[in-house]
């Protein structure tokens, strides 16, 4: 049958498009699993054969208070920058979305533009701007600086979602006796909902991993990732290691939440028939 | 205005940078009224609606309700619930939340807001999905759900804009009937924008024909399919055979000289000299082999085609000078006439079946 040397052809195009897939995860992710492996190792170096199993890198990462300090900072400062990111990120989604105004394609440009300044660059700008107004070198500054970088992101994703609603659904509100304040609060932040949730996450977990910037702004109140190059420039020791395989956890954790809450059933365009 | 009326539309404009949307609107809306807004796509009806609603504001103009301006007043503010095309129910919600909403936006209670949202939901006939999500119900019961969610605050009008566009033909139908019921029932006045002729004359008391903007009659159904007020409102419905000439003094009245013919007038009906339009309805046209003795009106034609509707025919002629005319009639009354293609007849009508409108 004809039929079937098809499905053979597919079957081999499929399992190559697989293999595909799996190598280059493979590629992506191999550091990552190295890592992994390596801070459950005995050994003080990354070498094969693998010594034993053990979690006394862990142990010294969980007994340093050096690191506690940045772990503590990194949550605080990734908290606060993806709620306030959030906030702003929806509000100017919600400009573009119902206003129509002169400029507006610069405005959204703008809006768009810090994630693509090299961070070098926005570290050392923001650190020269923020100790001009006595800023830098603490938790605010860091805070400030990241709440830049992430805001975008945070626009993005709500405006993507604003994209899909009804147009109508929002006067539909108002012509239902809903003012624009319960509009708002009834029917758009309900209908953002997911992609509101998915920016915090994805916001947080961006703040958690950045590193250029805030060490240029931190100061004393350092974050992991600066608490890291700070070892690194000691000392190379598994403690990197394990800080990293815990960070990854943490990050990969949020972004996928936020992947859920994206693309799950809530999410879906709403009028689709 | 007379005390049967709820709205007025006085002198109402409305542009959108240059571009003139809806110019000089003047007609009222009676209380208790089933009225419909017929036109084309992007004739205004919309815009009509939407300033209505106070959803977008009149460029020049009044309108009123109960006697009131209410240019100035905003769509929360105003009873003016509307059901729209897309129906925009929120998906967020399920149909219960989706009927509460207004009365919830409105600060009724949380047991006054179940009881009356359940007395609609009753009603609509959707008391079994008060727990469904959007997503989960059919074409018509999103219906019953948009109607239900306008009508709970119990308003003294219903706007909709085309809800029934995206049923199948048979649910129209039958949702047809459901809003004539529903209106006749409770007796809100309803404002129904729709493109199509067979919606707006089988529901409405009263039509508006909308063209550019511009209303070019309002009547009854009857009035407007027997009367047309202007060649557009007949070449609109296009139920009539419509021939354009000059109106001319002739023996005891006027008849109108068109390239098709001379034509008898039925009495004194314009000025001598004026350019006007016959119209004609397509069931009113006749048809024979020989030449009618005694009608006074009569076309020479050939038979170019026919079509079976239901429980009818049409006949398609041309006339010499290439004009189509059309020929409607009961399957029996034609069935013995020779309608092969080719075949010539005479077309012919009584002259006050005949109906004269301003040329267009
Ligand atoms: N907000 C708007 N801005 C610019 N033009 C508009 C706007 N709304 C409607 N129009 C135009 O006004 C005309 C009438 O629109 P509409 O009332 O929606 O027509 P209908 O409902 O009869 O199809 C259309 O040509 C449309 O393009
Ligand atoms: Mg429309």
């Amino acid at each position: 049958m004809s039929g079937s040397a098809e499905l053979n052809r597919s079957r081999t195009v499929d399992w190559a498009l697989m293999l595909y897939v799996v190598l280059a995860y493979a590629f992506v992710f191999a550091p990552i699993a190295a890592s992994f492996v390596f801070s459950f190792n005995s050994d003080r170096f990354p070498s094969i054969p693998l010594g034993e199993f053990s979690l006394d890198w862990y142990r010294a990462v969980a007994t340093d208070p050096l690191v506690w300090d940045g772990a503590r900072n990194t949550l605080f400062v990734g908290l606060i920058v993806g709620i306030v990111s959030t906030a702003l990120g929806f509000g100017a989604a919600y400009t573009d979305y119902r206003y129509k105004f002169a400029g507006k394609q610069v405005y959204l440009a703008l809006a768009l533009l810090p994630p693509t300044i090299p961070v070098i660059i926005l570290g050392l700008a923001m650190l020269a701007y923020l100790s001009r107004i006595n800023l830098s070198g603490n938790a605010l500054s860091v805070i400030i600086s990241h709440v830049v970088v992430c805001a975008p992101f945070a626009m993005a994703i709500i405006r993507l979602r604003l994209s899909q609603m009804d147009p109508a659904l929002e006067p539909a509100a108002w012509n239902l006796g809903a003012s624009e304040w319960m509009a708002m609060r009834h029917v758009i932040v309900p209908f953002c909902a997911p992609a509101i949730f998915g920016a915090l996450f994805i916001t947080m977990a961006v703040s958690f991993d950045e590193f250029a910037v805030a060490w240029f702004v931190s100061g004393l109140n350092e974050t992991l990732p600066v608490k890291v190059l700070g070892f690194l420039q000691g000392q190379v020791s598994p403690r990197i290691n394990a800080i990293g395989t815990f960070v990854f956890i943490l990050s990969m954790t949020l972004v996928i939440l936020a992947q859920l809450l994206l693309s799950g059933r809530g999410a879906k365009p709403a009028d689709k028939e | 205005m007379s005390r049967d009326t709820l709205v007025s539309f006085e002198g109402v404009v409305k542009t959108f940078g240059s571009f003139v949307a809806v110019q000089k609107l003047d007609f009222e809306i009676k209380k208790g009224e089933f009225l419909a807004i017929m036109g084309s796509s992007g004739c205004g009806k919309t815009t009509t609606l939407r300033m209505l609603a106070g959803l977008e504001a009149p460029t020049e103009g009044v309108i009123r309700l109960s006697g009131k301006p209410i240019n100035d007043l905003p769509t929360w503010s105003r009873d003016t619930p509307m059901v729209w095309q897309s129906l925009a129910l929120f998906p967020f919600l399920n149909v219960r939340e989706n009927v509460e909403f207004a009365l919830k936006m409105r600060g009724v209670g949380k047991a006054e807001r179940r009881k009356r949202a359940e007395q609609w939901l009753d009603r609509m006939q959707i008391t079994e999905f008060a727990e469904r999500n959007i997503s989960q119900l059919s074409g018509g019961q999103r219906q019953r759900v948009a109607l239900a969610r306008s009508l709970v605050v119990e308003p003294e009008i219903l706007l909709l804009d085309e809800p029934l566009s995206a049923l199948d033909a048979a649910l129209k139908v039958r949702m047809q009937s459901v809003l004539k019921n529903l209106q006749r029932e409770t007796g809100i006045t309803f404002v129904y924008v729709t493109h199509s002729q067979s919606e707006a004359f089988s529901m409405a008391d009263r039509v508006v024909i909308m063209s550019r903007g511009v209303i070019e009659q309002i009547g009854t159904p009857q009035e407007i399919y027997r009367t047309p007020r202007t060649r557009f409102v007949a070449d609109f419905l296009g139920s009539s055979n419509l021939f354009s000439g000059k109106v001319r003094a002739g023996g005891q009245g006027q008849v109108l000289e068109t390239p098709t013919g001379q034509f008898v007038l039925y009495g004194q009906v314009a000025a001598v000299g004026e350019a006007a339009t016959l119209t004609v309805l397509d069931t009113k046209t006749h048809l024979s082999v020989e030449k009618p003795a005694g009608a006074v009106n009569v076309v020479p034609v050939r038979v170019i085609g026919e079509e079976f509707v239901g429980a009818t025919a049409t006949l398609y002629l041309e006339t010499a000078q290439g004009q189509e005319i059309r020929v409607q009639k009961g399957h029996d009354e034609i069935a013995d006439l020779p309608t092969d293609i080719g075949q010539s007849l005479y077309a012919w009508w009584n002259p006050q079946d005949g109906h004269l409108v301003a040329e267009a």
